[in-house]
């Protein structure tokens, strides 16, 4: 839930004018916490293989593939924004898009919240394909786009004084940032309750903190892409 | 906002949760005369009405025949995979195996105020899967999947039989599941490990072989189901089928190991035609492929003709006919119901492939016909049973289906359910105080208990 409070704080420091890009790699970092102590996005897959193996190593592999399923979603949803940004001229267009897009997921999550299938179509053994679907699926990813296209603005890269390449260039480089630190974020906080469940909590407490924040997290979704229509200026 | 509280991680934690209150037993009326219908039974110890129905859903069709049933939703649904644990334990789903009608019971805000949430026709089950005669009931991954004993046409052997999916929320038939079936033709129990991604499925015969009563030339002629399938459960492949031998007639219910790590399970099979012999066999996977073999038999026993049906009088001995087991949560004990000769045993399978008879019951049976220890008679044998989930009580009834009963326990069956309570380290033993009599003219056959039982729940995590 705090993850929607944070992206609101985002999105009104975004419409001021002293907006600084700290407060939105905060952001980045601390969804990326929030993502990875979700239970929905991955670390009882990770408790699973440690207990199945009988073996913390085997915990300890399994994060890898949930950490580059995560990266690659994230990829894959902000770098179409980067080269869009790179057409400086149409920049706005760009952004009211994405914050469309963003209100629109969440909108559509929210009037038809169903239980997943597609998710339990993928086999125990394909975690990094499975990681990649559900941050897509739950829109992990797309929520991340208003918070990057703020950080394109608040290091100037969409600006109109360099030329499109290195503009697209450097939004790239953007996104792969972000997309690096806030996977690096997720898989830490998603490890440690990895960790921390199977060496200390037990079993039941995979039960017992997994909350059902659908109708807050598409609410969220709505938040944060009307921040982004409303903070653009 | 969190998940079911009876969703259990593990089956150890299924097993340290709180014993069960309520025992849902289905009835079925064996001349089609009346309405089938779910009882709720009172198990609560402590409770005034202990041992007796304190509700009874009827529903408003005649000639369904219940027989087996089960849960939307179970501890599957803690899976990590499906990255949403929010769905209640809460719906009976209830096919009719004669009339292919499924219903949808709602069992809150009480169990004792159950009522009829949905019906669902045969005719949407026909047209959205092809199938016939739905079965078997259990929650995963996609939904419920159910198994159906029929393929399409009037006698239901007009294409193969399967399996199909149903949505866990709203109910809706979602088609069939298989992709590749194989050489399967027949169908009867499936189960499955979830994490390791393999279904088992058994074969009992097709709608002629088994709607209008035992077809004795067939089954001598080894024409009943004999073989295994295993599946990938995610490509809904058959990737390996196990021929028991044609002479092991009706492997029917299939009990996977619930600790995932064990990648073993059993099956029963009701009549070896060579000897009328039961078994038990083991199966298991090791080096990617799968393996079964016999672990366990139960012979015949010899009895005078006077005492036999017609149709057992040219034997002279009366088969075990295992009809039923279960294997407690904890994988130690597999409870054999032995419906010919009126037998409960208990294997201690501790290791599986060398079943240990750890303990025994007799009540019931075609020749022996045992009184229950409270002096009420009880027809027929030891049948659908039930263990609590932490292994402390056995519950079992004694009817196996309409039109086999009356060939084996010509003079009726009238609906009995019992219970035993099992040791610790084994032994069992009647419980003289529970001895729940149905409504005239009603047989009893599944039974599901409240919050979960060893039939049932699927899990993803290993007991630790």
């Amino acid at each position: 839930m705090f993850d929607g409070f944070i992206l609101l704080s985002v999105g009104l420091i975004l419409t001021a004018p002293e907006t600084t890009s700290a407060w939105l790699w905060l952001a980045v970092v601390v969804s990326g916490f929030y993502h990875g102590v979700n239970p929905g996005m991955g670390w009882p897959l990770a408790v699973a293989a440690g207990l199945m193996d009988k073996s913390p190593r085997a915990l300890l592999a399994a994060l890898w593939p949930l950490s580059i399923g995560h990266l690659t979603a994230m990829l894959v949803m902000l770098s179409p924004f980067a080269m869009l940004l790179a057409l400086a001229q149409w920049r706005y267009q760009v952004q009211a898009g994405a914050s469309i897009l963003v209100i629109a997921f969440g909108a559509v999550r929210l009037l038809h919240p169903r239980h997943p299938r597609l998710l339990a179509t993928i086999r125990p053994t394909q975690l990094a394909l499975w990681s990649f679907v559900v941050a897509l699926a739950h829109g992990a990813a797309l929520m991340l786009v208003p918070v990057y296209l703020g950080l394109c603005q608040a290091s100037g890269s969409d600006q109109l004084r360099e030329p499109a390449a290195m503009l697209g260039n450097a939004n790239l480089g953007m996104a792969a940032m972000v997309s690096l630190a806030h996977s690096i974020a997720m898989i830490s906080a998603g490890g440690c309750a990895a960790w921390l469940v199977y060496r200390y909590l037990g079993l039941r407490f995979v039960s017992q903190s997994w909350f059902n924040l659908d109708r807050v997290w598409a609410g969220s979704l709505v938040l944060v892409g009307a921040i982004g229509l409303a903070g653009w200026h | 906002m969190r998940p079911d509280p009876t969703f259990y991680a593990s089956p150890k934690l299924a097993m340290e949760a709180q014993p069960e209150n309520y025992a849902y037993t289905l009835l079925l009326s064996p001349d089609f005369s009346k309405p089938d219908a779910l009882a709720v039974i009172d198990v609560k110890r402590a409770s005034r009405s202990f041992g007796q129905i304190v509700h009874t859903v009827t529903m408003p069709n005649k000639g369904d025949e219940f027989h087996h049933f089960g849960w939307n939703a179970c501890s599957s649904a803690l899976s990590p995979l499906t990255g949403h644990a929010f769905v209640e334990r809460r719906y009976l789903i209830i096919p009719g195996l004669r009339s292919s009608r499924i219903y949808v019971v709602d069992t809150k805000p009480d169990p004792t105020q159950a009522k009829i949430h949905k019906i669902i026709e045969p005719e949407e089950v026909f047209r959205k899967t092809g199938y016939s005669r739905p079965h078997t009931i259990h929650c995963g991954p996609e939904g419920i999947y159910v198994s159906a004993l029929g393929g399409g046409g009037r006698d239901g052997a007009d294409g193969p039989p399967g399996i199909f999916i149903m949505d866990c929320e709203t109910f809706e038939v979602l088609g069939r599941w298989e992709i590749d079936r194989g050489p399967q033709t027949r169908h009867y129990d499936f189960w499955w490990n979830l994490p390791r991604d393999y279904m088992v499925t058994s074969e009992w015969a097709l709608p002629p072989q088994f709607e209008n009563g035992i077809v004795p030339e067939d089954l001598l002629s080894n024409r009943y189901g004999h073989s295994l399938h295993f599946w990938d459960l995610r490509a809904r492949r058959n990737v390996q089928t196990i021929d028991l031998g044609a002479n092991h007639q009706m492997p029917l219910e299939v009990r996977p190991a619930h600790d995932p790590v064990r990648e073993y399970g059993f099956v029963g099979v009701v009549v070896d035609t060579t000897n009328l012999e039961a078994s038990i066999w083991t199966w298991w996977r090791e080096g990617g492929k799968f393996h079964a073999e016999k672990t366990a038999t139960v012979s015949p026993e010899l009895a005078p003709k006077d005492k036999l049906p017609p149709l057992l009088q040219g034997f002279g001995a009366v088969p075990p006919l295992i009809s039923d087991i279960d294997l407690s949560m904890d994988d130690r004990f597999l409870y054999v119901s032995c419906w010919g000769t009126g037998e409960m045993r208990q294997y201690d399978v501790t290791d599986p492939r060398k079943p240990k008879l750890a303990g025994s019951v007799h009540v019931g049976g075609i020749a022996r016909r045992t009184p229950h220890p409270n002096g009420t008679p009880y027809a027929g044998g030891p049948q659908m049973v039930e263990i609590s989930r932490e292994g402390k009580r056995v519950y079992w009834t004694n009817s196996l289906y309409s039109t086999w009963d009356d060939q084996f326990y010509p003079d009726g069956i009238p609906g009995v359910e019992v219970m035993a309570n099992a040791g610790a380290n084994g032994g069992l033993e009647l419980a003289s105080d529970y001895c729940v009599s149905f409504p005239d003219g009603y047989r009893a056959h599944q039974i599901r208990l409240e919050g979960g039982d060893c039939s049932t729940d699927s899990f993803c995590y290993p007991s630790v």
